[in-house]
């Protein structure tokens, strides 16, 4: 069984009085453990498609099965959920909160579920010594480096032992090197059995890929599994 | 999330923004001290005036010449409407009245008084034995007027603290005779020293007895009859006693007025209080002010914090996980600034007791609790709206807005 089955999905903007089909007909599956690069232009529909698989958003009309489950008719609060379990984001500008240290910013979506504090210390501890930050724990944002503050990102976003890592240019705003680290870790927790899917412009980064997809207009114009006819 | 967690995120957000924070704190604290303060103030002057009341005497029922109160038509209001003044006799039929304990008449004058070339102007009070007990007067030397017939006036005085350190200085005052008017008085005793009661200075009055008094400025009215009732259940039958008695003497015709030193107490009692409600509900006024600051500091908490907001979406968070931390961030600020408040409060009220020690500034605890209570209410509910907006935010455009 597929992780994510998407059929029949139509997403929709109205911009002034013209229409935006940022999804058309969208057929997708997915399978757990696999490594997606998402390619295409810029509003190909690939970021609509990301925040529709993290369940940031909803599709117009269409289902999606995650796990079996169809999440599109859930309420807010349940899929709030399953995004508290299921789903761990990477973005780009990394998204970590100013105020809180690096191990607090880690520990938010465990504080967000309301985990035991025991548990989400020791949860943390671990995390920061798998990511190479054990030094960096009481550091602000602003006090770390680009990789770091992506590490720290890419730990938080793992914390909940999510079934799939969402990441939205996640080399984006790092230099070559930094980037080729942080790639190099979202891939070795792939190798550990996460579903991952990155969102990327970098041909270079998308080829790294199990399996490519390339959006245009809205739709799949090119899927590496199902070469076309 | 949980209850610790959500206060311990709306502290962390509160304290990451210090100016903002601080702002609505003491706008919030600005408010609540204004309440606390004011009420103090009304407070104390109710408190105050209340107080001079009490130190006129217990129980009083106070007769004055004169009708002030309008009544239905009486047949001998036809015959003569001119007051009948009231006398010593009328005093001395009062005696007669069950419900009184004692009674003082009093005629009041001006006069001089002098001695050893030393002379000033003082207050004549023409009284009787009585009018000790009645007045609550407390004597410093010496002994108080004789009691014996009142129509016998013994030139004999009685003064104020201050009149015997003004004239006699370091002498003795008690023995000597001084001039009162063109008499000459044996001062007999001198009284402790009180302070202003309700404009009348009792420590620059010369009391003599009310017969000397009346023949010094040549008449034979009284200025008022001072009755003091058995108990303070007793003053409403004294009052109509009083008022029977002289009624009968004055030919059936209703023409003094009877005022009780409660109804008076009541009166001021009840207009003061009013004015501590006004002036406190004035002060509330800027709690309301502080309620709305709080909200527009929490919309624009919202708004600089949109991208958290999607970020916490992302993260898991429900809406009423979001809604709950922005509420939590609201009523700390209330809280914190209300605290504030009470303190700067209380510390303004004690320095307005140490500038003014005859001035009991102390706030009512209604107002202060009710103070606090609208604060925090206020900041809650201005709380909501902000609140609300924060957990509706759509995670994909807060998210971009980074």
């Amino acid at each position: 069984m597929a992780l994510i089955q998407l059929s029949g999905i139509e997403r929709v903007f109205h911009l002034g009085d013209s229409e935006v089909h940022a999804l058309a007909g969208l057929d997708l599956a997915i399978a757990e453990g696999e490594y997606v690069a998402v390619m295409g232009p810029s509003g190909s529909g690939k970021s609509t498609l990301l925040n529709l698989l993290g369940l940031l958003d909803r599709p117009n009309t269409g289902t999606y099965r995650l796990e079996g489950r169809d999440v599109t008719t859930l309420s807010a609060a349940e899929q709030a959920r399953v995004r508290s379990e299921r789903i761990g984001f990477v973005f780009q500008s990394f998204h970590l909160v100013p105020r809180l240290t690096a191990a607090e910013n880690i520990a938010l979506p465990m504080m967000l579920a309301g985990l035991p504090t025991k548990e989400r210390d020791a949860r943390v501890a671990e995390a920061l010594a798998n990511f190479g930050l054990e030094h960096r724990a009481d550091h602000r944002p602003d006090q770390l480096s680009g990789g770091q503050r992506q590490r720290v990102a890419i730990a938080r976003a793992t914390i909940m032992r999510p079934a799939m890592l969402l990441a939205d240019e996640p080399t984006g705003n790092l230099d070559r090197h930094t980037g080729d680290e942080v790639i190099h870790l979202l891939e070795s927790l792939n190798a550990a059995g996460v579903t991952l899917i990155v969102v990327t412009h970098d041909p270079s980064l998308g080829s790294r890929a199990r399996r490519q997809l390339v959006m245009e207009d809205g739709k799949l114009k090119h899927d590496s599994a199902h070469p076309g006819p | 999330m949980k209850a610790a967690d959500t206060l311990r995120f709306a502290r962390d957000a509160a304290t990451g923004y210090p100016l903002r924070t601080a702002l609505s704190v003491l706008a919030m604290a600005i408010g609540v001290a204004a309440v606390v303060v004011l009420t103090a103030l009304g407070d104390g002057a109710r408190r105050y005036v209340v107080g001079q009341f009490s130190s006129l005497g217990t129980n009083l029922v106070i007769v004055l010449p004169g009708r002030s109160g309008t009544g239905g038509f009486n047949p001998a209001n036809a015959i003569t409407t001119t007051p009948r003044d009231l006398t010593v006799a009328d005093a001395f039929a009062l005696t007669r009245a069950p419900s009184a304990k004692r009674l003082a008449p009093l005629a009041v004058g001006t006069s001089e008084i002098s001695f050893g070339g030393r002379l000033r102007e003082a207050m004549v009070a023409g009284s009787t034995a009585s009018f000790l007990e009645v007045r609550n007067f407390t004597l410093a030397q010496g002994q108080f007027l004789p009691d014996d017939d009142w129509n016998r006036g013994a030139p004999v005085a009685v003064i104020g603290a201050k009149l015997r350190e003004e004239l006699f200085g370091t002498q003795e005052a008690v023995g000597q005779l001084a001039r009162v008017g063109d008499r000459r008085v044996r001062i007999i005793g001198v009284l402790a020293s009180t302070g202003t009661g309700l404009g009348m200075n009792t420590d620059e009055l010369v009391i003599v007895p009310v017969a000397l008094a009346q023949a010094m400025f040549n008449s034979n009215t009284l200025f008022r009859i001072l009755v003091e009732a058995k108990s303070r259940e007793a003053i409403p039958a004294a009052k109509a006693e009083v008022l029977e008695i002289l009624k009968q003497r004055h030919g059936g015709e209703e023409d003094v007025t009877v005022i009780t030193q409660d109804s008076v107490l009541a009166t001021f009692d009840r207009l003061l209080g009013a004015l501590t409600l006004a002036v406190g509900g004035i002060a509330a006024i800027s709690l309301a002010v502080a309620g709305i600051l709080v909200m527009n500091v929490m919309l624009v908490a919202v708004a600089q914090r949109t991208g958290e907001i999607g970020l916490l979406k992302a993260l898991g968070a429900a809406d009423a996980t979001i809604r709950n931390a922005f509420l939590a961030e609201a009523a700390m600020l209330s809280a914190v600034g209300a605290l504030a408040g009470y303190l700067l409060g209380q510390v303004g009220a004690f320095t307005i007791r140490q500038a003014f020690p005859v001035f009991p500034a102390y706030p009512p605890d209604w107002a202060v609790i009710a103070a606090l209570a609208t604060a925090l209410v206020t900041g809650l509910l201005f709380g909501v709206m902000p609140a609300r907006r924060a957990a509706r935010l759509d995670p994909v455009e807060a998210l971009m807005r980074h």
